[in-house]
């Protein structure tokens, strides 16, 4: 399913290699591993995790366009905790790092539910559902900030996308606890199997008895817990919560990487383990033209045009095209 | 009375199907003429190479004496062949008189010319003598009324050939009438109407011929007066009554104990009324009818896919509410629908996926068969009912239709149901398969399970059934049991008088 994508990122990776010299070299320092392929993977993070939550939602059939929106929602929630800004809701107590992480994430889960009623209960199509909270999911964020830019100190939570472990920056290891908890949970339970037959055909998933209402549920949920991690490791990294760009157009970036990763848009089929490899294609493409020193303006320009052309390389109707074209001419 | 259409020797053949051979159709102006047939006989093709749809390979189409050949839906408008058919093909949230002249439009130099539109919309519906407020948005109006706003845009354009494709199939009695009313003022102005149907007793009250269709081919026209319904569905069906010899009649011990599943003049809207029966383990009941006649529905009450409207329903005596189709599987139900791609297949998960899904959605969540048990049980039905290939790994979309019949079958048997709902599962498949389903139901009978089967063919319902509903125009006629059975009795139910 994802070979396409695997085979792009290989290639951009050795354009890398050979167009910028030193890409490939890692070093060691202070127990710390550093070179520019351990920064594609450290900075795509963030969208890694939402494509993991993404990839689920997308296979039942539906989208989340909400996952930046909760990105910033988390993220103040988190900052709020900790620096207690005047006028906000936060206000008065003492800082509460500790709280930090568990409310944070509890406000993405919570946002998810939000989309999974209007979505399973009040059966809102997907898209219209999830702008909702897409638009007035920033709002809520700027009333928890009392719109401001929240920031704080607070060496522990900093830690969060900061340290490292084994070498490697937390960040990664976050992304890739999060393939191996969603690759568990939907191939060790029969989640995956129930996410799949929702996606693939509804009317025969109701047939033979698949709960879809909790499907959906379930998945609209688990994109928010992601989007909310995401949420916490971008403001952990700058220490600060910014309610108006947290995540900004994340969200795409996560379902064309859940796209280019060979899930297709219509529900059915999924593979997480290609929705993360759409992800560092991402990445590595953005650090690709930020190294060659191209204009940032044309970044999302190429970014569509390779993603356009790994989506017609899985597309069968177009590789027979093609290999009817130019078999055609050998023969 | 001169022919206004003229069919001779149309045949139709898709990629080697015969859908139509050697066809003669005529309408008259002023008649209404009924097609009637099975699935399959050949009325939709035959509808579609008059208006244009379809090219016929042969044969050829006259109107009003000279020859035509409409290569278009829109070009056989423009020669004066409309048609109407069962699903509403409008705008639901345009005005009516938008829909009746959408694409075509008065326009003026200040786009469109509101009033004029406005006139001509109720132009058109004063000729069907409706009144109709033709600002209100069309979706706001009944499906009979929007069936009668399709007919009016039809007829705008001074037709003289109106194609009525099942439109009644969706109307309750009163609206019957009313769009019955329509029809008979347009035939006193000289329109020939083609109409087609299911039900007996409308092709009866309306019509003045009627032509049957069989296998692609013509069967005859008669003048609606000289045919018998008995005569009417024997050749609709294929078999005549008098020439059926009951050697099919089963000796069957009779079923004891209490029954599995009771139904009390259950009901809905819009759908089949008054529905009786009851259902023992070792019980195998048919629902026989034509195409329409209400089998679907009654399957679709009792699995709870549709709710009821009315009755009452009982599973081991004691009365359920409100059934879904996710309770109905916990009290062991399985379910098999007419339409194995839309309600029953999920095309890119494999044959192992798609046979053992019921079984997972009964363990639940967290108990997910290890894949080992999964390919053990997965082989074993895919033996059990070769299913070829055998590979159980192949996503199903790659399978034939009987594989993937059979697939859906052993996804039933996979949780051994105390009775199964099957809904045409003979249908589309090769005899050999078709042959080893019908065993299947035999030793499920044996075994004491129960079983609701539906087939259009007669023969293997007596072969198959101890106890046969027949069911006409949405209403049961009658339950037939042990030696009453048989082709003979069955269609004389059918066909009523």
């Amino acid at each position: 399913m994802w070979t396409w994508a695997a085979a792009v990122l290989v290639a951009v990776l050795l354009f890398n290699a050979v167009s910028t010299p030193g890409f490939f070299v890692l070093t060691m320092r202070d127990g710390r591993i550093y070179g520019s392929l351990v920064d594609v993977l450290n900075r795509a993070a963030p969208v890694g995790l939402l494509s993991l939550g993404m990839t689920l939602v997308i296979a039942t059939g539906g989208v989340d366009l909400s996952v930046g929106a909760i990105m910033a929602i988390a993220g103040t929630v988190a900052a709020g905790l900790i620096a207690r800004p005047t006028g906000s809701p936060f206000q008065g107590g003492r800082p509460s790092p500790g709280l930090a992480v568990p409310l944070g994430l509890g406000s993405g889960v919570v946002a998810g539910l939000f989309n999974g009623v209007l979505i399973s209960v009040l059966e809102l199509q997907p898209i219209v559902a999830t702008l909702l909270l897409m638009v007035a999911g920033r709002g809520i964020a700027q009333l928890l900030a009392n719109g401001q830019i929240v920031t704080f100190s607070d060496v522990g939570f900093a830690g969060l996308a900061r340290n490292a472990f084994l070498g490697l920056p937390n960040p990664v290891w976050l992304m890739l606890a999060g393939l191996l908890v969603f690759g568990l949970l939907t191939r060790m339970t029969s989640v995956g199997l129930f996410v799949e037959a929702t996606g693939s055909n509804p009317i025969a998933s109701r047939y033979v008895g698949v709960n879809a209402r909790a499907v959906r549920l379930t998945v609209y949920a688990l994109s928010g817990l992601c989007a909310a991690l995401a949420g916490l490791i971008t403001t952990a990294d700058i220490q600060a919560a910014d309610a108006n760009n947290s995540g900004l157009y994340l969200e795409l970036d996560a379902i064309l990487a859940v796209s280019v990763g060979g899930t297709a848009l219509a529900g059915g089929r999924f593979s997480l383990v290609g929705s993360l490899i759409g992800a560092l294609l991402m990445q590595s493409m953005t650090t690709t033209i930020l190294t060659r020193g191209v204009a940032p303006e044309t970044t999302l320009v190429l970014k569509a045009a390779i993603v356009v052309g790994v989506c017609l390389l899985q597309a069968p109707s177009f590789r027979e095209a093609v290999a009817a074209r130019f078999g055609g001419l050998r023969t | 009375m001169a022919d206004l259409v003229q069919l001779k020797g149309v045949g139709k053949s898709f990629l080697g199907t015969v859908a139509l051979s050697d066809v003669d159709f005529d309408l008259r102006a002023g008649e209404v003429h009924a097609l009637m047939g099975e699935n399959g006989a050949g009325k939709s093709t035959l509808i579609k190479t008059i208006t244009g749809v379809y090219k016929p390979d042969s044969g050829t189409i006259c109107l009003e004496g000279s020859p035509i050949q409409p290569h278009s839906p829109a070009d056989a408008v423009r020669l004066g062949i409309s048609t109407v058919y069962q699903e509403v093909n409008l705008v639901p949230n345009l005005t009516v008189m938008e829909n009746l002249l959408l694409g075509r439009e008065p326009a003026g130099t200040l786009g469109i010319r509101w009033r004029e539109l406005r006139r001509r919309a109720e132009q058109a519906l004063g000729r069907l003598s409706l009144n109709i407020d033709v600002r209100a948005p069309l979706g706001s109006l009944s499906i009979a009324l929007q069936q009668m706003v399709a007919i009016a845009r039809a007829l705008d354009v001074s037709a003289k050939v109106l194609i009525l494709d099942e439109p009644t199939s969706s109307l309750d009695a009163d609206e019957v009438e009313s769009l019955f009313r329509v029809i008979k003022g347009l035939k006193a102005q000289g329109i020939g109407i083609v109409f087609v149907t299911h039900f007996l007793e409308q092709v009866y009250e309306i019509s003045d011929r009627i032509t049957v269709l069989r296998n692609g081919k013509r069967v005859g026209t008669w003048n609606a007066a000289d045919l018998s319904r008995l005569e009417l569905v024997s050749n609709m069906i294929g078999r005549d009554p008098a020439s059926l010899d009951r050697v099919e009649s089963r000796e069957v011990e009779d079923a004891s104990g209490a029954a599995i599943l009771s139904a009390r003049q259950i009901g809905r809207r819009g759908s089949v009324r008054g529905v009786d029966l009851d259902l023992k383990g070792g019980e195998t009941l048919g629902l026989a009818g034509l195409l329409g006649s209400g089998r679907t529905e009654v399957a679709r009450l009792l699995f709870g896919i549709d709710g009821l409207d009315s009755g009452e329903l009982k599973v081991d005596g004691s009365r359920v509410s409100r059934v879904r189709p996710g309770h109905s599987i916990k009290l062991g139900f399985g379910y098999l629908s007419e339409d194995r791609k839309r309600e029953g297949i999920f095309p890119e998960l494999s044959v192992r996926e798609n046979v053992l899904i019921l079984l997972q959605v009964k363990r639940g969540w967290y108990r997910r068969l290890p894949m080992r048990r999964q390919e053990e049980l997965a082989k074993e039905l895919v033996l059990r009912l070769r299913i070829s290939p055998p590979d159980i790994e192949r996503p199903i979309q790659f399978l034939s239709g009987g594989n993937q019949q059979k697939a859906l079958l052993a996804r039933l048997l996979g949780v051994e149901p105390r009775l199964l709902i099957l809904d045409e599962p003979t249908r589309g498949i090769d005899v050999g398969a078709k042959f080893e389903i019908m065993s299947l139901v035999e030793d499920l009978r044996k075994a004491g399970r129960s079983c609701v089967f539906i087939s259009s063919e007669l023969a293997e319902v007596v072969r198959t059934c101890t106890k046969v509903l027949v069911l006409r125009d949405r209403h049961p006629v009658r339950t037939l049991t042990g030696a009453e059975i048989s082709e003979a009795s069955i269609i004389t139910e059918i066909a009523g008088h």
